[in-house]
């Protein structure tokens, strides 16, 4: 019963050389298509993150689908909960009695109480103009030994400032308290994450030689160590859409913000190793034998995989032009990146990439001639990243989302060694690439 | 404003369990095998639920399912222009053999036309297009029902003779109900080794053209209540009777076959068409000690066939859309934890059949048959959904 249904298509629209691209969208938008590829995270995943809290979402049946089987499949249905918003209550304008009520029913049948509640309003509320404001002053009103915040799942809005993954990575920190014994002056955080960072990462190398304390909320086994990241006197982050989170704690805790964007350049890991040392105050140390080493271990790669065409994807790596420079500048042969957009550290990476490497191919993900192009590739290829593997239907990929927590030289060696891993072994993309939220839960799929 | 901090009221809420495939979701899974373009008017997010929890064809059947990605300044706007633009080009592009629209909570509230918009893209392209105005509100049930009278209306439209042996057409199949666990063609089989044929299968493993033969059948067999809307129509417009029952074990599927051959004979021996709801109890039972919760007439279906098995009484809990009038006397509807608990408190319940997901609210002291169902924990109990059409051991072994 099952076939395809795929016929000749002519690429324009969801293809373009590297040449002819614009920066940051090289592609209209128009309908888009959402291939099966999934191990991105969604906003439950996140969420998620907060120690010994639970999660309320309150939408429309539609909308609530998704998310209760992202807990389901995660295995952490026990710390979620909905509350269904129907036609009634839109006819009505009860959205402020349902929600309130509707949090309390979900309390009283907690079997533990939780320490905080991550309450997601929808489009719905924000349309109607809900008053989420006094919902939220009575039931912490009510609930006093109980902290709430707002989260929201409002996509209406994603064109509209902050997307809701930025605000979601912002909103992770809005339920700390202000200390009470005030900053750690050798305490910092990085934020902002989905997945945490290695550990072997010269931020945290750094941070030990400076006598530092550096946590990150994946570090937090209960609400009081989460609440304790409260007193560090800086955050750090690297990935772009965690800035805003820098930025709403640099405001409200006075914590200094540090931005050191991923990068696969070392010039531009040198500058962030530079200007973190000198806030630790200690001397930056000579990385020339770690650059050597990283040079020497993409030189070997190189001859194992030698001329195999390599293809890169947005969801694999926050700067994936970045990685394709590296990549091309080691002399692999990448040929493709699967982006529908760049971020605006990724501007440096593309006059580079136009003026050395034209050819480069940049295919959609989201635009719909993508559903119908053959998935299949006429030779040996690695893929890099999950969506990338899908579209070429190749098993040799690295299934990793958001740069897998690498940062720095370690995290560019540690990434050579997974190339060189999906090169030699074969994995099973059907079955890895559907699942949900890479890192999070127990995944029962 | 009530605010009620500890009463015990129905709140929508639903502390652990899951929720059912909605509506628009329903739409595209209808129309999914039919070489349609079906667009979900959302922001953004139906598209992957469909994909990852409601469609388990999506990774081997590039059937064309998009959306329309409507911001938050078109629909304050009320811009429907970028809609008919992006689908026109879309259409342009890919060439289906019609576009379906289907709304979510945002186009309901600004109060989209689909069916003005879908008049001026049909126009526009000459492609037949169907507006479809769901709201991410409903279950699947409902949304399914209406794609496939929207269907029906739509193209099939032309008596034409019936078929020579009793035939029917199979209405309310989709993977949602009938997973891809081969009991679609475990129907087919059992209908055409009892020397009835079937004209067509609305939607799964049929092509449009195929289900614009659907008049030259004799009857309708519903198998779910999403078949309902189309039998409806094909009864008014054609005159075609509809039988409510989904085959399930020997004895109930053979009573299925009798009833077809006797509506088979309307015309000729019936001067009013005659429906039947199969699937109801038409005796007085006494309290069930078994229960099992679900979709309308599998649910109802699967609990005569077990009946039919074992001489138990079986009780339903219908938490999806269902016509009152089918109900059986042990038949609840039922969709919230509020309202699923205190039915679950009867002391004389033995056992409970239903999708995994209702496991953390069923009693200790009755014992849980996993009986998985799509349309509510989607891919994760894919091992659970067993091909019950002829065969009910995989159930009976449990009580």
């Amino acid at each position: 019963m099952l076939k395809r249904i795929g016929k000749e298509i002519d690429l324009s629209g969801a293809m373009t050389t590297i040449r002819d691209a614009t920066f940051p969208s090289p592609f209209q938008s128009e309908l888009e298509y959402s291939c099966s590829a999934r191990g991105t995270w969604n906003i439950v995943h996140t969420g998620f993150l907060v120690p010994e809290s639970h999660e309320i979402f309150v939408c429309a049946a539609g909308c609530l689908r998704g998310v209760v089987l992202t807990a389901a499949e995660c295995g952490l249905s026990g710390r979620f909960s909905t509350i269904e918003i129907r036609e009634e209550n839109v006819l009505n304008g009860d959205l402020e009695e349902l929600l309130i009520n509707g949090v309390s029913d979900i309390i009283r049948q907690l079997p533990e109480r939780p320490k905080a509640i991550l309450i997601y309003t929808s489009c719905i509320h924000h349309f109607i103009g809900c008053d989420t404001t006094l919902c939220y002053k009575k039931l912490r009103e009510h609930y006093p030994d109980i902290d709430f915040t707002d989260c929201y799942m409002n996509p209406i809005m994603r064109k509209s400032g902050l997307t809701p993954d930025q605000i979601m990575r912002r909103q992770l920190y809005s339920l700390w308290h202000q200390p009470e014994s005030g900053q750690n002056p050798r305490k910092m955080n990085i934020i902002g994450n989905n997945l945490p960072t290695q550990k072997n990462s010269e931020l945290y190398t750094l941070a030990g030689i400076a006598g530092y304390d550096l946590t990150e909320i994946h570090d937090c086994k209960n609400y009081a160590q989460y609440q304790d990241m409260a007193c560090a006197s800086a955050n750090l982050c690297y990935n772009p859409v965690a800035k805003a989170a820098g930025e709403m704690l640099a405001e409200k805790y006075h914590q200094k913000l540090l931005y050191f964007p991923v990068s696969y350049s070392y010039q531009e890991i040198q500058k962030s190793l530079a200007e973190y040392a000198n806030f630790l105050n200690i001397p930056l140390p000579d990385y020339a034998d770690v650059i050597a080493k990283c040079d020497l271990k993409a030189e070997s790669l190189k001859k194992l995989i030698a001329d195999t065409p390599i293809m890169i994807d947005y969801t694999a790596t926050i700067r994936p032009l970045s990685l394709a420079r590296f990549l091309l500048e080691h002399h692999f042969n990448v040929t493709r990146i699967y982006a529908d957009g760049f971020t605006q550290e990724e501007f440096q990476d593309f006059n580079w990439l136009q003026e050395n490497y034209p050819d480069l191919e940049i295919f959609a993900t989201i635009q719909v001639k993508m559903r119908m192009i053959p998935r299949e590739y006429s030779k040996k290829t690695l893929a890099i990243g999950q969506k990338a593997a899908y579209f070429l239907n190749t098993p040799y990929f690295i299934n990793i989302i958001e740069n897998n927590g690498f940062w720095g030289f370690s995290g560019i060696l540690e990434f050579l060694e997974l190339l060189e891993d999906a090169f030699l072994h074969e994995k099973d993309t059907k079955k890895l690439v559907q699942i949900k939220g890479v890192g999070c839960g127990t995944a029962c799929i | 404003m009530y605010i009620n901090y500890n009463l015990n009221h129905n709140y929508q809420t639903a502390r652990i369990i899951s929720t059912y495939t909605a509506d628009v979701s329903g739409v595209c899974s209808a129309l999914f095998e039919l070489g349609g373009m079906s667009v979900i008017h959302d922001a953004s997010g139906c598209n992957s639920t469909y994909n990852t929890h409601d469609e388990p064809r999506w990774y081997d059947f590039d059937s064309m399912v998009f959306l329309s990605g409507i911001s938050e300044m078109e629909a304050i706007m009320g811009n429907d222009e970028k809609l008919i633009h992006d689908v026109i080009s879309a259409a342009e592009q890919l060439s289906p053999k019609f576009i379906a629209l289907a709304g979510t909570p945002i186009p309901m509230m600004v109060g989209t036309d689909f069916k003005a918009i879908a008049s001026v893209i049909e126009k526009q392209t000459g492609i037949p297009c169907m507006g479809i105005p769901t709201n991410g509100m409903h279950t699947y049930v409902q949304g399914v029902s209406m794609a496939m009278q929207t269907l029906a209306e739509k193209f099939v439209t032309e008596s034409m003779p019936k078929t020579k042996k009793i035939s029917v057409n199979l209405l309310g199949v989709t993977p949602l109900d009938f997973s891809l666990n081969g009991s679609v063609q475990h129907m087919h089989d059992l209908l055409n080794q009892n020397q009835i044929e079937v004209v067509s299968c609305w939607c799964m493993g049929d092509s449009l053209e195929n289900l614009k033969l659907a008049p030259s059948a004799h009857v309708n067999l519903v198998v779910s209540y999403a078949g309902i809307g189309a039998a409806e129509y094909l009864a008014k417009k054609f005159g075609i009777p509809y039988l409510i029952a989904r085959p399930y074990g020997k004895a109930f599927s053979s009573e299925i076959i009798r009833a077809i051959r006797n509506l088979s004979d309307y015309p000729k021996n019936q001067k009013n068409l005659q429906n039947s709801v199969l699937c109801r109890n038409q005796e007085i039972p006494g309290n069930p000690e078994i229960i099992m919760i679900g979709e309308g007439i599998s649910s109802e279906s699967l609990a005569r066939a077990i009946e039919r098995e074992t001489g138990k009484t079986v009780g339903t809990i219908i938490a999806t859309e269902y016509d009152t009038n089918f109900l059986s006397e042990n038949a609840r509807i039922a969709r919230d934890e509020a309202e699923l608990i205190p039915i679950l408190k009867n002391p004389d319940l033995k056992y409970l059949i239903a999708d995994p997901l209702y496991q953390p609210i069923c009693p200790k002291s009755v014992k849980f048959i996993r009986l998985g169902h799509e349309g509510f924990s989607g891919r994760i109990y894919h091992d659970l959904m067993p091909d019950l059409t002829e065969d009910l051991h995989w159930i009976l072994n449990q009580l």
